[in-house]
């Protein structure tokens, strides 16, 4: 039966009626429970489990189950405020299909790679782990072990993961999704600054007069950001909303000036902005001479594809030295920009001349603050690091920079991009605190810290994600650990680099995860998780806020937490099944070790007892393994970072603030970096101090636009850019398990402009394949809605398991950063 | 112990009978829930694709939807289509702002919504609520793919209020 609003208002109209006149009302009407013993829930603070932004939850506990999330009132970020998705947090970890046994393909009752998942149990699943491990390690090395990790581990965990990769198996091969994420803004931060993470805080949000959205949709992608960037907007009328994209979205509601430009000519609007500040005089003199160098960096360098690839046999400069540069001075970088004009730049990127005009007004007039901000649209680049590079070039040439309002603002997607990924250093190249393992001093620095004898890390860079799947389908990566993301969803291309690397019987794969994820499905052991609250942990946001929470509820038995895995599985080593004699014979008490001694128990993690657990926690963690575990590891990778310009606080600071931003310096965080008076880094009397450079300078670069890795042509005649939505968090294995979320947002549909449906003979709602050089996708048409692309591209998001769009995207990357283009390449549409 | 009942990875044999094994597949996940895999994929190997269904019909029925716990932001229950939420207009505030609710019948937005940051009250609506539809969401008629064991807090007391009852 169906029943409308009226029919509805008229049967209730009845029900009152009768209660007015005394009859019987409803037994639960006059049964409320009002007792405080029944009616309380145990609330306590954690950070968000999506994106970046790093809202604080309060969670509700009644009876070891959350019943309750709401945006923490204390929290600076959110205010009291969530998104849709983090309304729904008390649902994710309760999709009926939760894993609870490990899984591992047999037949017969033995490990086949070609056989069915049954389960066995955690002893039996280490047995088969360390068996292929050790297997792989004794045939070739090192290299052929390996780890893909995540954004969304705790600090501890990617630290643990680190330790167990670099120093114990002595690999570099660990490398975490987060290179999908923000890898190009890494690469921009060092390049332009030596040193990584934003300058600027969320604070900028209420200081800034204008804000541009360089490629970002924030209104979906980070909403609360973007409630206080509306909150700014509408209250303050003088404000402006500058928003560029490759298609129309949510984020334009909001815009003053919308802007549509053909893909990857954002680095030619760019050095237009850059060109427009010098030819209307309006350069920082002062600021520039004082505070930057300039350099002109190399170009043709590639698009990251398999070295056979025709764009790699033709690209010059695709080496070693695609990420040099060399000094040039102020007049020969503005010659550099000055053919990036007006007619030339609206040409290319079909961005009218009035609309870039008022756009480059926004940076130049210095009476503007202003506040740019990018998240996938610029790291998601062939040229990533450059589009990064771009951008503070017209920050620096301005001075608008690590002022309130004024500033160049790189978004995270990941609950821990930046506390985890970034700052542990989990990439393949990477050490905590912004070290890398090419650099001796660095590598001794960490030896020395995790009291190891000298020549234990690797000196070479490991693979990195889009490396890793490459060598598991070439057959060179053969002992293989995902914990933490859903790469078969996530990775691009995966027809013919991810699926057939998993399925090379040559591998061995594992895949652990909460919840039987697209990865799970083409793994050959799976790893039940806890997630989130059933363990003790701390992320890092986007502002450099570092946030901790507590175990509030039990894991579902069976599942345990991604760090008692690594650490549990370090138990099955000893020191002479990773280490050569002759590394051993620098440290010979380690000798009859095992991993889990070296690496933990007896290192600086294992020092703080028990007894430092508050009594009335859980914290199986750290109850199993007989001492304070998180905390342990916590304090011995912020030695690295204190003193450094990367101070943390004590870790029990954290249990009781909504997070700090780091440097924390005398129990001070630090709003603004680089500026004297906000940084206590910076040299007094400097003014500014951009210290990660030995010089104390920034970096502008000159560097060209380049065109895309993959174009239309006459027959694969659309660009394809691929994204996330408002109501599922990545590739949605938390989110389409929450009802509402899934029925707000089921499927995955393709987003295209009315003509380009018209002229292919298609409809609204029509089954539809996009087809690419790789591979093909099935979905629906839709021509309203939200997105509305321009005529020549279509957007389709990834949430959707059951349409897995990567299966047609492009694995070029950027040469200098290695994160993949997932927002360019050609396709065909055709009916089914 | 009982094997997981999967179509893991496609064999070429398993691909000639597949597009009746969907239609038989679709059946078994509704009952298979607990540790089968490929629940999202309705058991569907990765490197075929099960035809993808009609895009659901927005629900448009207008009745209010329960909440999971008193601070869920409450679901749209009617259509959305073509309500434009700009910086001009905001058409949901047509009906839900306070002083058009008596003639609309609609719930007024929630008091909290006119807290700004500080938690001070506004003479209207904050605008960081502005965009209702980063809290709110219609609903498709859709079949969630994976059943969601979420316990609300009232069926907890009531057990436990049951319980003592019962003791006395």
């Amino acid at each position: 039966m169906t029943i409308n609003r009226r029919g509805f208002i008229k049967a209730n109209a009845i029900a009152a009626a009768a209660a007015v006149a005394g009859v019987s009302v409803p037994a639960i009407a006059s049964n409320l429970i009002t007792s405080s013993d029944m009616t309380k829930l145990k609330w306590d603070k954690a950070p968000c489990r999506f994106c970046g932004t790093g809202c604080s939850v309060n969670v509700g506990v009644m009876d070891g189950k959350v019943v309750a999330t709401h945006g923490d009132i204390k929290s600076p970020v959110n205010k009291g405020l969530n998104c849709v998705k983090g309304y729904f947090l008390s649902k994710i970890m309760y999709g009926k299909d939760r894993l609870t046994t490990p899984l591992l393909r047999m037949t017969n009752g033995k490990y086949d790679k070609e056989g069915e998942f049954a389960p066995i149990s955690w002893d039996k699943a280490f047995d088969i782990m360390a068996e292929k491990a050790k297997d792989a390690l004794k045939k070739d090395g090192p290299k052929a072990v390996g780890m893909f990790g995540s954004g969304q581990w705790t600090v501890q965990e990617g630290y643990a993961a680190v330790k167990l990769m670099k120093a114990g198996f002595r690999s570099n091969n660990i490398d975490p999704n987060a290179r999908h994420c923000m890898a190009s803004a890494v690469g921009g931060f060092m390049r332009t600054f030596g040193i990584d993470e934003p300058m600027g805080c969320y604070d900028d949000l209420e200081a800034a007069d204008a804000f541009v959205l360089w490629g970002s949709n924030m209104a979906e992608m980070h909403p609360i950001l973007w409630t206080r960037l509306t909150d700014r907007r509408l209250s303050s009328p003088h404000v402006k909303v500058a928003v560029l994209s490759t298609f129309e979205h949510r984020s334009f509601d909001l815009a003053d000036n919308g802007m549509i430009f053909t893909p990857q000519t954002d680095l030619a609007i760019l050095n237009y902005i850059a060109n427009y500040i010098i030819k209307t005089d309006r350069v920082n003199k002062d600021f520039v001479s004082k505070h930057t160098n300039f350099r002109l960096g190399e170009t043709d360098i590639g698009y990251g594809l398999r070295p056979e690839h025709p764009l790699e046999q033709a690209a010059k400069n695709n080496g070693k030295t695609a990420g040099s540069s060399t000094p040039i001075d102020f007049d020969e970088y503005a010659k550099f920009v000055s053919t990036y004009t007006v007619e030339y730049v609206s040409k290319l990127s079909g961005v009218p001349e009035h609309k870039l005009e008022a756009l480059a007004e926004l940076y130049a007039d210095p009476k503007i603050k202003v506040t740019s901000f990018w998240t996938m649209g610029f790291n998601q680049h062939t040229r990533g690091v450059w589009a990064n590079n771009l951008v503070y070039n017209i920050h620096l040439l301005t001075g608008k920079i690590s002022t309130p309002g004024n500033s160049p603002f790189s978004l995270t997607g990941q609950p821990s991009a930046c506390g985890t990924a970034r700052e542990v250093g989990t990439f393949s190249h990477r050490l905590p605190a912004d070290m890398v393992v090419t650099n001796p001093k660095h590598r001794a620095t960490a030896e020395k810290t995790w009291d190891l004898p000298e020549g234990t890390i690797p000196p070479k860079p490991g693979y990195h994600a889009v490396l890793q799947t490459r060598m598991l389908k070439d057959g060179k990566l053969n002992f293989y650990w995902v914990q933490c993301n859903n790469n078969m969803q996530a990775g691009a291309n995966i027809n013919e680099e991810a699926y057939p690397g998993y399925r090379n019987p040559k591998n061995f794969i594992v895949v652990s995860d909460p919840y039987p994820t697209v990865t799970a499905q083409a793994a050959d052991l799976i790893l039940p998780t806890a997630m989130w609250v059933e363990k003790e942990g701390v992320y890092g946001n986007a502002e450099r806020r570092t946030q901790s929470w507590y175990q509030m509820v039990e894991a579902p038995t069976g599942a345990k937490s991604d760090l008692w895995q690594l650490v549990e599985f370090s138990k099955r080593f000893a020191i002479e099944d990773v280490w050569p004699e002759e590394l051993i014979a620098k440290k010979p008490e380690v000798r009859g070790k095992t991993l889990f001694d070296v690496l933990y128990k007896d290192s600086s993690v294992g020092k703080f007892s028990l007894d430092e657990v508050p009594e009335d926690r859980l914290n199986d963690d750290a109850r199993d393994f007989g001492f304070y575990i998180q905390k342990g590891l916590f304090e011995e990778y912020a030695t690295f970072g204190r003193g450094h310009a990367h101070d943390l606080a004590p870790y029990d600071t954290y249990h009781k603030e909504r997070g700090l931003r780091w440097p924390v310096v005398n129990g001070k965080e630090t709003k603004w970096r680089f500026k004297e008076g906000s940084d206590p880094y910076v040299k007094a009397g400097s003014g500014w101090d951009f210290y990660g450079h030995k010089d104390g300078r920034a970096r502008i670069f000159a560097l060209p636009y380049e065109p895309a890795a993959e174009s239309p042509d006459e027959e694969y005649d659309l660009w394809l850019s691929t994204g996330r939505v408002l109501e599922h968090w990545h590739s949605g294995s938390m989110t389409q398990r929450v009802p509402e979320l899934y029925k707000a947002m089921p499927d995955a549909l393709v987003y295209m402009h009315p003509d380009d449906a018209k002229k292919r003979g298609m409809r609204r709602g029509d089954l539809v394949k996009l087809i690419s050089r790789r591979g093909e996708v099935q979905t629906r048409v839709e021509t309203r809605g939200r997105n509305k692309p321009p005529i020549g591209l279509v957007f389709m998001p990834w949430f959707d398991a059951s349409r897995l769009v990567n299966k047609v995207t492009l694995d070029a990357t950027d040469p200098l950063s290695k994160q993949t283009d997932f927002k360019k390449c050609a396709i065909k549409i055709v009916k089914v | 112990m009982k094997k997981i009942n999967l179509a893991v990875i496609a064999s070429l044999l398993v691909l000639a009978v597949l597009p009746m094994m969907y239609s038989l597949n679709a059946n078994a996940a509704d009952k298979e829930t607990v540790n089968s895999l490929a629940t999202l994929r309705d058991h569907t190997p990765i490197d075929v694709q099960k035809e993808p269904n009609r895009i659901p019909k927005v629900i448009n029925k207008d009745i209010k939807q329960g909440r999971n716990y008193p601070m869920q932001p409450p679901v749209i229950p009617h259509t959305t289509r073509s309500y434009e939420v700009n910086k001009y207009n905001n058409k949901c505030m047509s009906c839900h702002s306070r002083h058009r609710t008596e003639k609309s019948q609609a719930p007024m937005v929630s008091v909290t919504h006119f807290m700004n940051r500080d938690g001070n009250f506004l003479a209207e609506i904050s605008p960081r609520r502005y965009f209702c539809n980063q809290c709110h969401v219609t609903q498709l008629d859709a079949e969630p793919l994976v059943e969601n064991t979420f316990t609300d807090m009232h069926s907890l007391m009531n057990e436990k209020s049951k319980a003592k009852s019962e003791e006395h």
